[in-house]
């Protein structure tokens, strides 16, 4: 009876608010007596309520800045096209925001203190107005101070105007989230003051001894003293870990065990939403196949898998059809594998699933550093000072190691399949690296080092030497798990592209930092430095290159706009609004400057953007008139005469396809390197 | 479902919207970005985006630090050890304090008081330049100094603090403290360190000598019950060098020993 069909219905009858002491959904309800789960508010216009609330997370009390009360904030339901009015009253005695996570709004509505309005001031009640012209899973959080550490986040699902090409008996939403009993400036003080505070997963004297015993003396140290010559470590892969934080689904604490109820035989559709603040999450379900049916909100063509990596701010949508009534452990577990959240998924309610134990955590490699081509080089040999310091030209101790024409430059841009198998024989070394190396079309053109023409100061600790693109992987530690595991290239957009045309310029962007200064930037300039934004021009296509120089997974935001991730150059390339660049990635996204207006850019981490990891695209008016809306945007696109374009066989030449600012890669080459 | 575009119908709505609302203006070229200053006005949007960047790698904030808060026991002459520093400010300025004071609990006097203040900036990835002044407030002998130096990370994960010191009466002298963290486990941590002091020209009323003066080599081993709060033991040789030593022992003082000590690491 808790079809989603139910609650559609519920929804279309419009401007129906639940009040506080409503009916949960059964979506949202856990089947543990005391819990809370999820509100969901339905219809067309929304109260909204920012305040201070105390919380009970894992049988402990807390402290909470909320929406309406509740961790997460309440479930907001709306219709595909429907307008909104949502107003938002702020009971903090500092300024609050809402900004709504994926969703087209015009930018003015869009939520970013000093970037699209001034934000709410205490005690103010501020309308947004806005319809959006899409449907699919979606979130909203403060972006004022760390408040998004501190709970102010909730779930939103549009409901399409016309039928849903997903069909499912029943769905659930999981919000995933970190929760910490500390206040969140004091985290991120303590992390900014020791960066390895919160780590106890270092390496000891005991791995010293265990790696001595697997690769021998020689190889160990020369590891230790590569990274010790960095100044870098293999284990700095959470700035925060399970030793501040308490991992939650729905607001549950593995404790309080979460449960979703299914009949067996029934298709159950799960909208898993990572709105954490810190964590990058590996989601997983085992004994169960997930189905992959939408990103970020938008739907992809289905594809099976066992786990995947969810950024912070992503949004997965799968279908998983349990035929057996046992009870299924639902797992999100910390990118660094210091803790994990489970709930349950169960026939029935009072059930517990076993929690499976946690992995061992993964560690970083050459790769990681954006020295992917050097792994299993000879490191006495290079010379590791001079790669440290950023400079443009490596000196010839590195260039003269490095067999360039073995590495396999040429090889096809089809990253999907991973057929592709560059000769790694002729590299020592390398063998463990073959699904990276498969997709280096982009970057590795002519055998040239990554360009690095952005500040490198004392706030710049790396810059990645020869980054790859690393779409084709899983994410760090999903590499080698026996079962399938997501990967970015395999997603393809259900819907074409609405916007085919080649880009006609492209921008590169590093994401730098200094991890034992805590500093995080894009192209070495803070955000509190930062002189001018980016600049797009309204009805310009545009291929953005994100050059991950940092050891650090983060997951990249653009507000109001989808762009279409590079995983080939075809024209069902998944649109997202948030991307996980791994480190020593190298990957691009092809964006529509269609929706006039400041738009926030930035690192998903929210301690990241705190320290600078921000900027701002100001996407101008072509005559510099007032903002232009979508639809209009659409007719400009008529008037350009792309809508009589075939985009079906838009597999382009090579000369269509080159961007007009950019050195291309040698096609010849990769039509030879995909023969292999 | 039809080959929509996200654009599609719904847009719409929205555009209306917009053109009810805007009124059109042209951006503030004199500001970063100022397109939401049509909507909202431009001082209440000059204000926030000087907070939101300010927020956004702008922010100050402090740390103190006490690395050695310890009980010698000196050969059997103890001494409490304080050696501590902190700062205030951001990431490119900083305001240093250091400080290290050893109070000798027979004679019931401090042997050594120091304090410095020191202006510190970023000048490589992984070092800070320091500039500044140092007093030594020891009974009869107060003296003050220049400081210039540098404090950072090493390759190997060395912490290094190297300073040299010019006196009032243009009296040349450094100090370079060299310390390692080995972890055991990932709380029980070993931390030796060294201490060389040098001097160019002999000061006899401070019974400093010229050359190496002083030599301190020692390890501590701490537990952290957090990172934050560490209890230790440790061992902790120091010894006068050359002149400095010939000084020490003409005023019938042992030129150097073996102290164990014991002590907590703290830092908020």
């Amino acid at each position: 009876m808790y079809s989603r069909r139910r609650f559609m219905q519920a929804g279309a009858a419009g401007g129906v608010i639940a009040s506080a002491t409503g009916l949960l959904p059964a979506w949202a309800k856990s089947a543990s007596a005391g819990n809370t789960g999820i509100f969901e508010l339905a219809g067309n216009s929304f109260d909204l309520t920012v305040g201070h609330s105390a919380v009970e997370i894992g049988k402990r009390r807390g402290h909470a800045i909320t929406v309406n009360g509740t961790v997460p904030g309440p479930l907001l339901r709306f219709r595909e096209g429907e307008k909104l009015t949502l107003r938002v009253k702020n009971m903090l005695d500092e300024d609050t925001s809402i900004h709504w996570h994926g969703l087209l709004v015009p930018f003015y509505m869009d939520g970013v203190p000093g970037v699209s309005f001034p934000g709410i001031k205490p005690g103010e009640t501020f309308t947004y107005e806005y319809a959006v012209p899409q449907y699919g899973t979606y979130w909203y959080h403060s972006h004022s101070g760390l408040q998004e550490q501190a709970g102010h986040y909730g779930p939103i699902i549009i409901d399409p105007a016309s039928a849903d090409p997903v069909t499912s008996d029943r769905e659930y939403v999981l919000v995933l989230s970190d929760w910490s009993f500390e206040h969140p400036h004091k985290v991120f003080a303590r992390v900014k003051k020791d960066m390895e505070v919160y780590n106890f997963q270092q390496r000891t004297i005991g791995d010293f001894v265990s790696d001595v015993g697997k690769n021998g003396l020689g190889a160990t140290l020369e590891d230790r003293a590569m990274w010790g010559q960095m100044r870098m470590s293999p284990t700095d892969i959470s700035d925060v870990t399970a030793a501040a934080y308490t991992y939650l689904i729905n607001g549950h604490a593995t404790a309080d065990n979460w449960t979703g109820i299914f009949n067996p035989g029934e298709r159950v559709r799960l909208r898993i939403i990572n709105a954490s603040a810190m964590t990058i999450f590996n989601f997983r379900i085992p004994g169960l196949p997930m189905t992959v049916v939408a990103a970020d909100g938008l739907n992809v063509r289905p594809v099976e898998t066992d786990e995947f990596q969810i950024g912070v701010a992503e949004t997965y949508d799968v279908i998983v059809e349990p035929k057996r009534a046992r009870a299924f452990p639902i797992v999100a577990e910390s990118i660094d594998r210091s803790g994990q959240v489970v709930a349950t998924f169960a026939p029935e309610p009072d059930m517990r699933a076993t929690a499976p134990l946690l992995r061992d955590r993964p560690t970083l490699t050459h790769k990681d550093m954006g020295m992917a081509a050097m792994a299993g080089m000879n490191h006495g040999g290079m010379d590791h000072g001079a790669m440290a310091s950023g400079s443009k030209a490596p000196g010839p101790n590195v260039q003269g190691s490095m067999d360039h024409a073995a590495m396999g430059h040429g090889t096809s841009a089809d990253t999907n399949d991973g057929a592709v198998k560059p000769d790694m024989a002729s590299m020592p070394g390398m063998s463990e690296d073959k699904s990276g190396m498969s997709s280096m079309s982009h970057d590795m053109s002519g055998g040239a080092m990554q360009e690095h023409n952005h500040k490198t100061d004392a706030g710049v600790d790396n810059v990645a030497m020869a980054p790859t693109n690393r779409l084709d992987e899983p994410g760090l530690g999903l590499e080698d798990v026996p079962h399938r595991a997501l990967r970015y290239s395999q997603l393809r957009s259900l819907d074409p592209n609405p916007d085919t045309r080649a880009p006609e310029r492209e921008m590169e962007i590093h994401l730098t930092g200094n991890m034992e200064r805590y500093m995080w930037s894009f192209d070495g300039v803070k955000f509190s430095a930062v002189e001018k934004p980016i600049i797009f021009h309204e009805g310009e296509r545009l291929r953005v290159t994100l050059v991950n120089d940092t050891m650090m997974t983060h997951p990249i935001h653009l507000h109001g706009m989808f762009f279409d991730l590079v995983v080939d150059e075809g024209d069902h390339k998944p649109r997202k609004h948030t991307v996980n660049v791994k480190p020593g990635d190298k990957l691009s996204f092809d964006v529509s400057a269609e929706h006039v207006g400041d738009w926030a850019f930035h690192c998903h981490l929210l301690f990241h953007m705190h320290a600078g990891m921000m900027q701002v695209v100001s996407l101008l008016p072509r005559d510099g008139a007032a903002p232009i809306a979508p639809d209009e945007m659409k007719m400009d696109h008529k008037a350009m005469g792309h809508e009589g374009m075939d985009h079906g066989s838009m597999k382009m030449s090579d000369e269509t396809m080159k961007p007009r600012e950019i050195s291309s890669p040698d096609h010849s080459k990769m039509t030879h390197g995909s023969e292999h | 479902m039809a080959k929509a575009t996200y654009f599609s119908a719904a847009g719409g709505a929205c555009f209306i919207l917009a053109l009810a609302i805007a009124p059109a203006k042209a951006e503030d070229p004199t500001q970063p970005w100022s397109q939401a200053d049509s909507y909202y006005g431009p001082t209440e949007m000059a204000e926030a985006r000087r907070a939101v960047q300010k927020e956004h790698g702008g922010n100050t904030m402090y740390y103190v630090l006490a690395d050695r808060l310890e009980y010698q026991t000196n050969d059997g002459d103890p001494l409490l050890l304080f050696d501590g520093q902190g700062w205030w400010g951001g990431d490119r300025n900083k305001l240093t304090l250091k400080s290290e004071l050893e109070y000798d609990l027979t004679a019931d006097r401090f042997e050594e008081a120091e304090i410095q203040a020191l202006w510190t900036r970023p000048i490589a990835r992984y070092f800070d330049l320091q500039a500044g002044a140092r007093h030594d407030f020891t009974a009869g002998a107060d003296r003050t100094f220049g400081v210039l130096g540098v404090q950072g990370l090493a390759p190997y994960w060395f912490e290094i603090d190297a300073a040299a010191f010019v006196s009032g009466d243009g009296d040349v002298s450094a100090r370079v403290e060299l310390e390692y963290e080995l972890l055991l486990t990932q709380r029980l941590i070993l931390q030796p360190r060294t201490e060389l002091n040098f001097a160019i020209q002999s000061v006899e009323e401070v019974g400093v000598g010229s050359g190496l003066s002083t030599a301190e080599v020692g390890a501590r081993l701490r537990y952290e019950i957090r990172r934050q709060f560490a209890p230790y033991v440790g061992v902790s040789w120091t010894r006068s060098v050359g002149e400095t030593a010939d000084f020490a022992r003409a005023d019938g003082e042992d030129p150097g020993g073996v102290s164990f000590v014991a002590g907590l690491r703290l830092w908020f």
